[in-house]
């Protein structure tokens, strides 16, 4: 879980741009969207790609990705259990 | 000041090859759209009114002797050939040519096109149809997002009232592609069904294909009977976000108060709203909370995406000329897709087509990059039918 | 109706070099363009993290437009009645370029809503809106090469009909490594005529 975590913050900092952040910088717990790392609604939308590209989970219902996007901690569970690739 | 008008026009649509039969189509309620399963253009299956190329290749080759035109040049070389033998004005100097589409002839990025990549840029787009008709003056090329179509209308009337042309052609297209098709479903925005603007379960857009062109001229003789002034306009950005609208629907309504200010009527005197409603959560909500903020939620609405879909640098355009035959005919015509109403604020949607007097429209449009438009139109006939 | 207007400031970025007003304020050679306007960024002090979502002709506007109205010393924290008239060749095709890889391949097929939201040039002024509160008219033109007389006719005709207070010029091209910004502040008072001439000077400084 550990290394997907890692993994997890390495792929949102490049996936998202978000050049100025460092791994070191998130926490497993920081709420992603809103105040926290001011993630908006196109990043949750590349989210969804990465689901499916990097996990093979398909999410056909984006109002779900919100909830699964809360944090690397919540998102990490939720790809472990439901991955496919 | 000088007046403006908008004057003969023509629409290259799945429902017609000509203004007149697309309005009598939207009057019987009859949708240009339909569900596609062709897994060349895209992967799964997609609503969308698609332009029959059989019958514009017909269309085409009685006014073109020869060359290699793609599909979007045919299709606005179609209807604005049929808006200039209508006017009969000669493209003289002070004759000016504006087109306004989002992404042109991007389907010549794909690798089995026959074109070569720089007949994709914009101004080689402009130089087809500015060489085709002998235009003396440059194209000038619009591409502002989904607000082009009407934008492109305001641009024109600033020029004639600047007094750089006397009149503007103005022809506005966009076709379906698998570029598109597949941006909009990254944005999970891209509907299965036949949109469903402003109603509770509704899933998103389609994308659909179509030309309009119309004359704006300065000259109020031989106007066309659907003719209508430009009263006023106006465009504010959201200056919120690129790709959502404003929550508060900001741009929009301090567009429609320009526009009224400028016009100098009061939210009275509309008579109906042509309005943008794109068959999307976020749109269509912005729309009804901009609506309720303007005071506007009893005056009849609709949207016609649920005839063509979303038809993208087009849409501005292809509407306004509805909404001109709306008030010649004197007709509101029906929200098609519209069923139970799914927006928090109350806003008055055209369920069936009904004939009312009509005299003045506001046209409404928003698209990416925050942008906003709201023009003013009024009916000049006044002894129409 | 012939009012006259003035040009207040004008920003150019061309050739690895940004200057402002005629005069350099950053420079950096033997740089492809991104490595380049990333450089300038961190070196102008721009703090604005939104630049590296930003595709590469937004991240040239914004950064112009960064220069140009520091100089003006325009308030993001309030509204600016500044509308914006840019213009360019090549549309958003270096961006379009890439979305049209993503979906040519089918087994390989992920097209991202990030590079899409950038197939439209007009995005580039939509990132200028929002930082700097333009609730503004705004219009994108596409012309084979840079038009003066357009941008001349069409702002003075938004300053003449009361649509704006001040007009933001510019042409912002952006083609693999091909790439030139120029943008300038067209104002109701002011020394330096707003007029073809001067536009086009300016241009080639």
């Amino acid at each position: 879980m550990e290394t997907l975590k890692q993994e997890l913050k390495e792929n949102i900092i490049e996936q998202l741009n978000l050049e100025d952040i460092a791994i070191e910088d998130i926490n497993d717990d920081d709420i992603l969207f809103g105040d926290g790392l001011g993630l908006d609604s196109i990043d949750g939308l590349e989210l969804i790609v990465m689901l499916d590209k990097n996990y093979g989970i398909k999410l056909t219902d984006p109002k779900k990705g919100r909830a699964i996007f809360e944090s690397i901690k919540v998102m990490a569970k939720y790809i472990s259990e439901n991955r496919t690739k | 000041m000088t007046e403006v008008y908008l004057s003969y026009n023509n629409i290259v649509s799945s429902l017609g090859f000509d203004s007149e039969t697309v309005v009598s189509n939207i009057h019987n309620e009859i949708s240009g759209l339909q569900l596609i399963d062709d897994k060349e253009m895209f992967f799964k299956s997609f609503c969308s009114s698609i332009i029959n190329q059989k019958e514009l290749n017909n269309s085409f080759t009685s006014i073109a002797v020869e060359g290699n035109f793609t599909r979007l040049e045919m299709m606005m070389i179609t209807s604005l050939n049929r808006v200039i033998q209508d006017t009969k004005i000669p493209l003289t100097k002070n004759v000016g040519l504006i087109i306004s589409t989002t992404k042109g002839n991007i389907d010549i990025l794909d690798k089995n096109s026959k074109f070569l990549e720089e007949r994709a840029y914009l101004g080689s787009l402009g130089k087809v149809i500015k060489d085709f008709f002998k235009f003396k003056n440059d194209a000038i090329v619009v591409s502002n997002a989904c607000v082009s179509g009407v934008l492109a209308v305001t641009i024109a009337k600033r020029y004639i009232t600047q007094g750089i042309y006397d009149n503007v052609f103005v022809v506005s297209g966009d076709i379906v592609t698998e570029f598109i098709l597949s941006g909009f479903n990254s944005f999970q925005a891209l509907s299965s069904e036949p949109c469903k603007p402003y109603s509770k379960n509704r899933t998103g857009i389609n994308i659909g294909e179509v030309a309009a062109s119309v004359l704006v001229t300065k000259n109020d003789t031989n106007l066309a009977k659907e003719a209508v002034a430009i009263l006023g306009d106006g465009s504010c950005n959201d200056a919120n976000h690129i790709s959502g609208p404003s929550r508060t629907g900001e741009g929009l309504v301090r567009s429609v108060k320009l526009a009224q200010k400028e016009a100098n009527i009061s939210f009275d005197n509309i008579d109906y709203i042509s309005a943008h409603g794109t068959g999307t959560p976020f749109n269509d909500e912005m729309e009804a909370i901009a609506i309720n903020r303007l005071g506007l939620q009893n005056v009849p609405i609709n949207s016609l995406k649920g005839y063509f879909g979303h038809t993208l640098g087009a849409s501005g355009l292809l509407e306004t000329i509805v909404g001109m035959h709306s008030l010649y005919n004197n007709t509101l015509y029906s929200s098609l897709g519209f069923e139970e109403i799914g927006v928090s604020q109350p806003i008055n949607v055209i369920t069936k087509t009904i004939t009312k007097k009509l005299n003045i429209f506001l046209k409404t449009a928003s698209g990416f990059g925050g942008s906003n438009m709201a023009v003013i139109f009024k009916k000049i006939n006044m002894t129409s039918k | 109706m012939n009012s006259n207007y003035y040009i207040s400031s004008f920003c150019s970025i061309k050739n690895n070099t940004i200057s402002l007003n005629g005069s350099m304020v950053y420079s950096n050679e033997n740089m492809e363009f991104l490595e380049f306007i990333k450089a300038a960024y961190k070196s102008l002090d721009t703090n604005y993290p939104k630049f590296f979502k930003m595709d590469g002709l937004s991240k040239l506007a914004i950064l112009a437009a960064h220069v140009l109205f520091k100089n003006e010393n325009i308030n993001q924290d309030k509204d600016n009645d500044i509308a914006v008239v840019f213009s360019n060749k090549s549309s958003s095709i270096d961006t379009d370029r890439k979305h049209q890889k993503s979906i040519e391949n089918k087994d390989d097929y992920y097209p991202s809503p990030a590079i899409f939201v950038y197939t439209l040039p007009n995005i580039c002024i939509g990132e200028i809106s929002i930082k700097y509160k333009l609730f503004s008219e705004n219009s994108f033109f596409i012309f084979e090469n840079f038009s003066a007389q357009h941008l001349l006719d069409y702002a003075n005709s938004l300053l003449s009909a009361g649509k704006t207070e001040k007009v933001l010029c510019g042409w912002v091209e952006l083609d693999g490594n091909q790439y030139e910004a120029y943008l300038y502040l067209v104002t109701k008072i002011g020394t330096i005529l707003h007029s073809k001439e001067n536009i086009i000077k300016f241009y080639n400084t």
